[in-house]
């Protein structure tokens, strides 16, 4: 698969601050990418390099094989910012009108466009309201629309979830993934590690504007496996003798958690636990989540808000 | 580029839509003519048609006789055998509108001549009446003094002086007046439009930041695209408001005379129009400030009303934007932070009203070249001639001015609108605009 985005050794600083540090990473064309991190990392300096609003100090963009054109790209991609919002007395159906064609969109295109996704997302009637009168799940859902409606190449989506209740939130992950299958790129920053683990392809994180984890959601699993496995039994298992292949770490009811020790492996902890005549209804190993992750490496950095200081 | 096009059409469409615009525009201007129309339908209206005057003449001042020209609708009835006290509850009774009373001794301190009425008497017919006081009075003082009325009204003077300005086009009649009333109002007119529709970007680059949505707009146009096409967009708001008030007036103009007839008939009335209690205006002066408004370079002044208009607008603009990108939610902070915005405004408008005054003084011919001044200052000097390389100079200056201004402001707007729920110092604006782009 070729690459729609690359970064190259981006850099962003502020008077005071390294915004972005030295971030490099390739996105997959129609892959849905996951940019993690905690509030305040970077994530929204890189978004704003990525869609042209801000220049990088240094290092290179390429956007579908060439050099990154701020001007002329930013029509193929569609970004939806965490701080978002829309003209409140202006009318809904203007709105998506104005944001569709300042994408680069003819009138009549834009009209097609925007009957088809109101009636997709229910929203046909909403014409003539304005935002001001809309429910803020509404005007997310809008937000969302306009966001895409122009088809872009490069969907960025930053935070796309927060306040949308349940099922509005899965309507727009159903669209997520639609895009995705239909060709669109994926660009979704967040800090809440369970919707990332549930959509997301390939994430980086990035914590005081560096980027420190890449890989396949699979892949970052199994690089911070602990071994640890849990094991369902028919009955109580009674005290299960300390052993050269596995230690305990924990119980929970008939199941018990356990941690394999180096130079072993489940089929040995298996063979163990048969030999003593336990009857086994599971076993299955427990993947460290991204949450776990996630703290895991941005805790003990000292207040993940703040950047590091330049001259440091 | 269209979508500068694009964001001038929204920003136009948005404002001209609204039912405040159409409220403001139409009805205020309606409002206000109305209203004046009102005051002075009230203060000549009424009685003053037909009077039918009780005069009852103590002093016997008019030797029971008035003059009435013919077109004089009042009449005057002398009569006898009453006091003021026993008439003053009759006359409306006998069909008297207005009731005069003369007493023997009609000095300051011994009792003054009255008009008693039922409702105010109209200034008109006021006048009207002391006039004719006045010129009986006259005549009785006269004619006590031996002196022959007819002599009199020869040896009597009224001279008026005429200004000539020796420019280089022949001699102009003096306009000195005039010009000091057109220059006033066209100096205050521009200082008007660069505070209310300066505000009005300032307002819209607030409603866009705090709503949240200059994010996403910058993601499809660039910062100064949006920043230019608001100011362009107000701007046109601006000059359309203008035009209709320009075509309403004209119109109401034209009506009012026909609403009013009386009004104008009244003010081309010279014996009214000439009294020195009412108007210090005789139909001579009239003739001067007439012929002096035909003397002022009108076109001269339209065209330059229009470039300061636009050019004024264009640098304030630009600069209210930066304030508006730099506040927060808090309209507290607006406030303050205008402040440095108003100054040189202000500042205008103090020197335009010393230079109405002097027009060729250092202040002012500085104030009329000063960028941040000179749309209001140069509009106060307008009218009283200006050596060309001055007028050049200054709109040289004030296009110069609104580059580098719109140059500046961008760097603030640019990171400002972008920048949320944080207070922004002057020192980190400063940074802003040092910052190498």
């Amino acid at each position: 698969m070729q690459n729609i985005l690359e970064v190259q050794h981006l850099k962003k600083y502020f008077a005071t601050q390294k915004a972005v540090d030295d971030v490099s990473f390739n996105i997959e064309q129609g892959s849905i990418f996951g940019m993690l991190g905690p509030n305040g990392a970077g994530k929204t300096t890189l978004l704003r390099m990525i869609t042209g609003i801000f220049f990088p100090d240094e290092g290179s963009i390429t956007f579908e094989g060439r050099k990154f054109d701020a001007v002329n790209d930013i029509i193929r991609i569609g970004y939806m910012p965490e701080e978002r919002g829309l003209y409140k007395k202006m009318n809904i159906g203007d709105q998506a009108l104005y944001l569709a064609r300042l994408k680069g969109l003819s009138k009549a295109e834009a009209m097609e466009k925007i009957k088809f996704w109101f009636q997709r997302m229910e929203m046909e009637t909403w014409w003539n309201k304005k935002v001001q009168d809309l429910s803020k799940g509404m005007s997310q859902k809008l937000q969302f629309v306009t966001t895409v409606l122009h088809e872009p190449k490069l969907i960025i989506l930053d935070e796309p979830f927060s306040g949308l209740d349940p099922v509005n939130a899965s309507l727009i992950k159903d669209e997520i993934y639609r895009l995705a299958k239909n060709g669109s790129t994926i660009i979704f920053s967040t800090h809440r590690m369970g919707e990332v683990e549930e959509i997301c392809d390939h994430i980086v994180l990035i914590n005081r504007g560096s980027k420190i984890l890449d890989g396949t959601v699979k892949q970052v699993k199994q690089d911070f496996k602990e071994n640890l496995f849990m094991v369902g039994f028919e009955k109580e298992p009674g005290v299960i003798e300390p052993n050269a292949v596995f230690e305990i770490s924990g119980t929970k009811g008939d199941n018990i958690i356990l941690k394999i020790n180096e130079d072993y492996k489940p089929h040995d902890v298996l063979q163990y636990l048969l030999g003593k005549g336990l009857e086994i209804i599971s076993f299955h190993e427990i993947l460290p989540s991204l949450n776990d992750i996630f703290i895991r490496l941005v805790e003990g950095t000292p207040l993940a808000r703040q950047f590091k200081a330049i001259d440091a | 580029m269209n979508k500068i096009g694009l964001i001038i059409e929204r920003e136009y469409m948005t404002r001209v839509k609204r039912k405040s615009f159409l409220l403001t525009t139409i009805i205020v201007p309606i409002v206000i003519i109305a209203f004046y129309a009102v005051i002075i339908a009230v203060s000549i209206s009424g009685e003053s048609n037909t009077q039918r005057i009780a005069v009852l003449d103590e002093a016997n001042l008019f030797n029971g006789k008035i003059e009435t020209p013919a077109k004089d609708k009042s009449s005057y009835f002398f009569i006898h055998d009453e006091t003021e006290q026993s008439f003053k509850t009759k006359y409306k009774d006998e069909g008297y509108t207005l009731f005069l009373y003369i007493p023997h001794s009609y000095n300051k301190d011994s009792g003054q001549i009255k008009i008693h009425s039922q409702a105010a008497v109209s200034i008109f017919v006021k006048a009207d009446i002391e006039k004719k006081i006045n010129e009986a009075v006259e005549k009785k003082r006269l004619l006590a003094a031996n002196i022959d009325p007819d002599i009199y009204k020869k040896i009597k003077a009224d001279i008026e002086v005429e200004n000539t300005i020796d420019s280089g086009k022949g001699e102009q009649r003096g306009i000195a007046g005039v010009a000091y009333a057109i220059s006033f109002i066209a100096g205050i007119l521009i200082y008007m439009i660069l505070l209310i529709y300066g505000t009005m970007v300032m307002r819209g680059v607030m409603e866009e930041k705090t709503n949240r949505i200059a994010e996403v707009i910058v993601s499809s146009a660039k910062p100064f695209q949006l920043m230019l096409g608001k100011i362009i967009g107000i701007g046109a708001v601006g000059i359309t408001q203008f035009a209709i008030w320009i075509v309403l007036m004209s119109i109401l103009q034209l009506i009012i005379p026909f609403i009013f007839p009386d009004f104008f008939q009244q003010i081309s009335n010279p014996a009214v129009m000439s009294n020195p209690g009412m108007q210090q205006v005789n139909p001579g002066k009239m003739v001067t400030i007439i012929q002096g408004l035909h003397s002022l370079p009108i076109a001269k002044m339209v065209l330059c009303f229009i470039f300061y208009f636009i050019g004024g607008y264009l640098l304030y603009a630009a600069l209210f934007a930066a304030i508006g990108s730099v506040v927060s939610e808090d309209q507290n902070e607006a406030q303050q932070l205008v402040f440095p915005v108003m100054m040189p405004l202000i500042l205008g408008f103090v020197i335009m009203t010393k230079a109405v005054n002097d027009p060729d003084s250092g202040l002012a011919v500085f104030g009329s070249l000063f960028p941040l001044t000179s749309p209001i200052v140069m509009m106060g000097r307008i009218t009283f001639g200006v050596p060309a390389w001055q007028l050049a100079l200054s709109m040289a200056l004030l296009v110069l001015g609104f580059l580098f201004f719109t140059w500046l402001t961008a760097k603030i707007y640019r990171t400002g609108i972008l920048l949320y729920g944080k207070k922004i110092t002057w020192k980190e604006m400063w940074k802003w605009l040092v910052r190498k782009s």
